[in-house]
């Protein structure tokens, strides 16, 4: 009970101190806003191309809202010493790193939502697998997390978490299937594309909405899965190599 | 009965609260702490003094679960703490060396957020958050953020956080340095009250007047080793039944002090800065002789004073390193950061 009184406080601290902040609410709203008018405009299909495009805004803005703040303020944290409390803390460190991370997956799943809140004006989503979709939106701000947690312990400064954040999530985007799908990327790009994180959420986001999945479901969630305990393992293995020094 | 601990008591029981056999911890080619072993009794207050770079945070940071030793045994509470640094977090409150709250909450809230991390209740953290911010004079910055606290201020909340949730033993490093005179006095007051009600104080301290001043044992670390660790008053004696006088003048350069070793075989002579020269003997120094003895070769004597030694002389004695030097040093570091 004590340490769950730890793990609450520790996630209420940074709703308010970084997720909550209205600069950050802003910007979350503004950017999935942002990339569903670009990705509308572009697509130039009207309004038939809304079912298309979800999958992609969905992954993009909870990818986005997941791994940019977290990597950032566990560095900053870091750097501050402020961090020092948490690991001072009678809290086993798997705890204390669910607790972290909690406030990013939500920021995460949040934004994963406003482009289906904006779809669900213009378009008709009664055919939507809500039940596999919203397990997806969550598996996706998961690993997505996890993977600026990975970030955050690999780097030492911010600046070096945005840039090494990009390095990752950039080259994501355009080998996961989001907007190509992975059978049309030229061949010897193809198994990169199925190591990623990102195309086991994707491939579950093209089936819960248009029902155009490549892999099943049964396949994708576990991978999805995977790699989130595999990427929070190692992060609390460099947590404990690199800060209990 | 929690894993390690000794002989069937509990953390309240055991008379050797925190204990250090043998430890060692390296950093590439630098060895921090080497083969540091000392005992803190319970609701002892122990001193740990010492240079920069010393090992003395390094060793805080082993026996409170930031870091691991490469060797030796760690036991705080009868827990042990050598595989497992978590053992014992329950029973220890840290005051680090830079104050490392969160800038974004109010005192308040800060010292509600460390009360919530050792699992305390809403109801119980946030009148023991108002208590503390009452004992340390923060009443009115209360509310305000941490961020635009003074540096006294910082230190005080800083404190006041490590001890939110009534720690059993309570590692202190370097609470005085940076900080205004009326800050530093308030500081020690706390200390010993909190010393007086029968918390276990480890303390690691440049100012060896604040050491003599508050701790009952001192250890002295020097490049990761311990060099001297006792009582501070067996520390003294020695220092204590000696007769020191500081002898000034025109015209007393350093050669002198051999000059006057040979005519006084009974006393030591040290030169100090220019024009001064220090006085050792076993017995009261009778000035009648030396004064006739100078004047007698030119010397125009300006000033003759006893000296009282203090933990200072034995600490440079017994490392070899002029305090006054180290807390500069530390001072200077105190203000860039």
């Amino acid at each position: 009970m004590r340490q769950w009184i730890a793990f609450w406080n520790i996630l209420l601290k940074d709703l308010r101190a970084y997720y909550l902040k209205p600069p950050n609410i802003s910007w979350g709203l503004l950017f999935p806003l942002l990339w569903t008018a670009m990705f509308f405009i572009r697509s130039g299909r009207g309004l038939e191309s809304v079912h298309s495009l979800l999958p992609g805004l969905v992954t993009i803005s909870v990818m986005f809202g997941a791994t940019s703040l977290l990597a950032v303020s566990v560095t900053f944290e870091k750097k501050s010493r402020s961090f020092e409390r948490l690991l001072l803390a009678p809290v086993p460190l798997e705890l204390l790193m669910l607790a972290k991370t909690a406030g990013a997956i939500l920021f995460g799943i949040a934004n994963g939502f406003l482009p289906l809140l904006l779809a669900m004006f213009v378009a008709d989503l009664s055919d939507v697998m809500w039940l596999t979709l919203v397990p997806a939106i969550v598996a996706i701000a998961v690993v997505s997390t996890f993977q600026g947690l990975f970030i955050a312990v690999a780097v030492s400064e911010a600046f070096e978490a945005q840039t090494f954040s990009n390095f990752f999530r950039f080259p994501m985007i355009f080998l996961c299937g989001l907007f190509l799908p992975v059978a049309s990327l030229p061949i010897f790009l193809r198994p990169v594309s199925y190591l990623l994180p990102l195309t086991y959420g994707v491939d579950i986001l093209h089936g819960a909405i248009n029902g155009r999945n490549t892999m099943p479901f049964s396949l994708d969630f576990p991978v999805i899965g995977l790699y989130g305990v595999v990427l929070f393992y190692f992060s609390l293995k460099g947590i404990n190599r690199k800060w209990i020094t | 009965m929690e894993s390690g601990q000794t002989e069937g008591k509990t953390a309240e029981e055991q008379p050797v609260f925190i204990e250090a056999v043998g430890l060692i911890k390296r950093f590439a080619e630098v060895t921090a702490v080497d083969g540091v072993s000392f005992a803190v009794q319970r609701g002892e207050l122990f001193g740990f003094l010492g240079p920069n770079g010393a090992g003395k945070t390094t060793t805080i940071n082993i026996l409170t679960g930031l870091a691991r030793p490469d060797a030796g045994e760690v036991r705080v509470g009868g827990l042990d703490c050598s595989g497992n640094p978590k053992a014992a977090q329950h029973l220890v409150g840290v005051v680090p060396d830079e104050s490392n709250l969160y800038p974004e909450l109010s005192g308040f809230d800060n010292l509600c957020f460390c009360g919530a991390l050792y699992g305390m209740r809403k109801d119980e953290r946030r009148a023991r958050a108002r208590e503390l911010l009452e004992t340390f004079g923060l009443q009115e910055a209360g509310k305000r953020k941490f961020a635009g606290y003074s540096r006294g201020m910082k230190r005080r909340l800083t404190i006041a956080a490590g001890i939110i949730h009534n720690p059993a033993v309570l590692f202190l490093d370097e609470p005085t340095t940076g900080i205004d005179v009326a800050s530093a006095r308030h500081i020690r007051q706390l200390i010993a009250n909190l010393h007086r009600a029968g918390t276990t104080i480890f303390l690691t301290t440049h100012y060896i007047e604040e050491a003599e001043r508050l701790c009952e044992r001192v250890a002295f670390i020097v490049r990761g080793k311990i060099v001297g660790v006792d009582t501070v008053a067996n520390l003294l004696q020695p220092v204590r039944a000696e007769h020191v006088m500081e002898v000034s003048g025109v015209g007393l350069d350093p050669a002198f002090s051999g000059i006057l070793a040979s005519a006084f075989p009974l006393f030591a002579f040290q030169s100090l800065a220019e024009g001064t020269i220090r006085i050792v003997s076993p017995e009261p120094i009778s000035i009648g002789p030396l004064v006739r003895f100078l004047e007698d070769r030119g010397i125009e004597l300006r000033e003759a004073r006893l000296v009282h030694l203090s933990l200072e002389d034995v600490f440079v004695r017994v490392t070899g390193i002029e305090s006054h030097a180290m807390t500069k040093e530390k001072e200077r570091m105190a203000r860039e950061a």
